[in-house]
């Protein structure tokens, strides 16, 4: 499995939400600079995994644009906090909205 | 089940039953089904719990603050600690405190000061590397990270894989073969600081445990000081091969109690469950899983007691303790299969703990020495006629 998440950004629109699948995994949200805003993942909880999450994100954009990318992935705990772990290596911190994370219980990596 | 105990045992039993009873499966509800951690405020409200009873750090020797308790306790609290859907390898999250390094109690008095206090103080953590991409098994032979001597310093050039908490840890314990002519009489035992430059965690490794990943390492002229070997050099082999045995008994002891607690699922599942107008506890084919069950558990239950005896009162244990792992692993496995058969579509479901037991139970045949070593040990002792 690659480190980085490499699938297409997508637009994040009602329509596009509409077509995910019920499934878990993980997902980033992008700032159409290609800034990430946000790292998240639908878990065992969730009503219905990656569109349920992104509806929600929908909602708190209110229609200000932005994109997602995901992956359906069993593994979403550990991959969530690989990618956070990432992100803390290659930008000093965590996204600006991954509020619901403390860094110091992040791990460190320092990929090759 | 009535197992062999003391008063004093009982009364732990219990105590920890309770306590899993009311204070940690409660909070799996809200919890994410894969979740291995608890939040902070959680954690510390419960580790307050456990210090009250005196058993937080329950693998603490009584000599360093710890409650000193003989393997035999341990098992049995083991048996109950890993009663909820996090309890193979989280159990009770481990605010009953997480497992230590044991070999630092074979440390030197400045190692003590810089490195174990702190960790028994829980201000700083440790993580334990052995095994390298090229095996795991048979260290003595795969360990291909090198350590030569330079003045004071040792440097260090290799690879670690499948390291747990090594991203996390201040410091961490590794072996290097010091002399490659001597085989396993050619490794050293190492403490790392984790900020040593050379010193990288390359990746994480994903697996069937999909609530904990593990750590690949890097040493790239990773320069050790003198000071920090552990123990003597070229004699490291027997620190790490004296941890495995021991720490086979509370692991397989883990396994059954999952099992314990599957079985109890699919009993009271098979009398509720109606099929063709009667219980499924009514039908032979689950009766006889059920059976099959409790023979599992109970043999089990039986190897890892007198493992943990034997090492209580000062015998070699090292082939009871491959007996009991072996066993509990393998047969723990087949309670959790047998209790999900009997669940039927829900035991697949992530709503029950089933599948993520079953997930992890499978790695239990491989961590801490595979099925296939532990036969080989057993094996030997008893054609070298070690073992009676």
């Amino acid at each position: 499995m690659n480190l980085r998440l490499t699938k297409p950004w997508i637009e994040l629109t009602a329509e596009n939400v509409a077509k995910l699948p019920g499934q878990l995994g993980i997902y980033q949200i992008g700032e159409p600079d290609g800034s990430i805003v946000y790292i998240g993942f639908a878990g065992g909880r969730t009503l219905f995994g990656l569109r349920s999450e992104l509806e929600s994100w929908l909602k708190l954009r209110a229609g200000k644009p932005a994109r997602f990318r995901y992956e359906v992935n069993m593994q979403y705990t550990t991959r969530h906090q690989e990618l956070l772990m990432l992100h803390v290596a290659e930008h000093g911190g965590v996204p600006v909205a991954n509020t619901d994370v403390d860094p110091r219980r992040l791990g460190r990596l320092s990929p090759a | 089940m009535d197992l062999p105990m003391t008063d004093e045992q009982r009364m732990l039993v219990e105590q920890v039953r309770r306590f899993v009873r009311e204070e940690i499966v409660p909070l799996e509800d809200k919890l994410d089904p894969d979740a291995s951690e608890l939040p902070d405020e959680d954690y510390e409200r419960l580790t307050a719990v456990t210090r009250q009873m005196g058993l937080f750090g329950i693998d603490i020797p009584e000599e360093y603050g710890g409650p000193g308790l003989d393997l035999t306790t341990r098992a049995l609290l083991a048996f109950e600690m890993a009663q909820h859907r996090a309890g193979l390898y989280a159990p009770c999250y481990n605010v009953f405190g997480a497992t230590g390094l044991a070999q630092l109690y074979e440390a030197n008095d400045d190692q003590k000061e810089r490195y174990l206090y702190p960790t028994l103080r829980g201000e700083m953590k440790g993580f334990f590397g052995l095994t390298e991409p090229s095996g795991g098994s048979d260290p003595a032979r795969a360990i291909q990270t090198r350590a030569v001597k330079d003045g004071d310093h040792w440097v260090v050039n290799g690879a670690k894989i499948f390291i747990s908490a090594a991203d996390k840890a201040q410091y961490g314990i590794i072996f290097a073969r010091t002399d490659p002519a001597k085989g396993r009489n050619g490794i050293t035992c190492f403490i790392v600081d984790a900020d040593m430059p050379g010193f990288h965690v390359r990746r994480v490794v994903h697996t069937l445990r999909s609530s904990h990943y593990a750590c690949e390492l890097q040493f790239d002229n990773l320069r050790i000081p003198e000071r920090n070997v552990l123990g003597e050099v070229d004699k490291g082999f027997s620190i790490a091969n004296e941890r495995l045995s021991r720490q086979r008994i509370p692991y397989a002891a883990a396994c059954i109690g999952i099992a314990i607690k599957a079985q109890a699922m699919a009993i009271d599942y098979a009398k509720l469950r109606q099929t063709f107008g009667a219980p499924l506890a009514s039908r032979q084919a689950i009766q006889w899983m059920i059976v099959d069950n409790e023979l599992d558990i109970r043999t089990s239950i039986g190897l890892i007691l007198a493992a943990a005896a034997k090492c209580d009162r000062g015998e070699p244990y090292r082939t009871d303790a491959a007996l009991a792992k072996l066993l509990a692993a393998e047969a723990g496995g087949r309670v959790v299969d047998r209790a999900m058969q009997i669940h039927g579509g829900m035991g697949v479901t992530k709503d029950l703990p089933l599948e993520r037991w079953y997930r992890e139970m499978r790695i239990r045949r491989i961590g801490e020495g595979p099925s296939e070593v532990q036969r080989l040990i057993i094996a030997r002792d008893l054609l070298d006629g070690a073992y009676h």
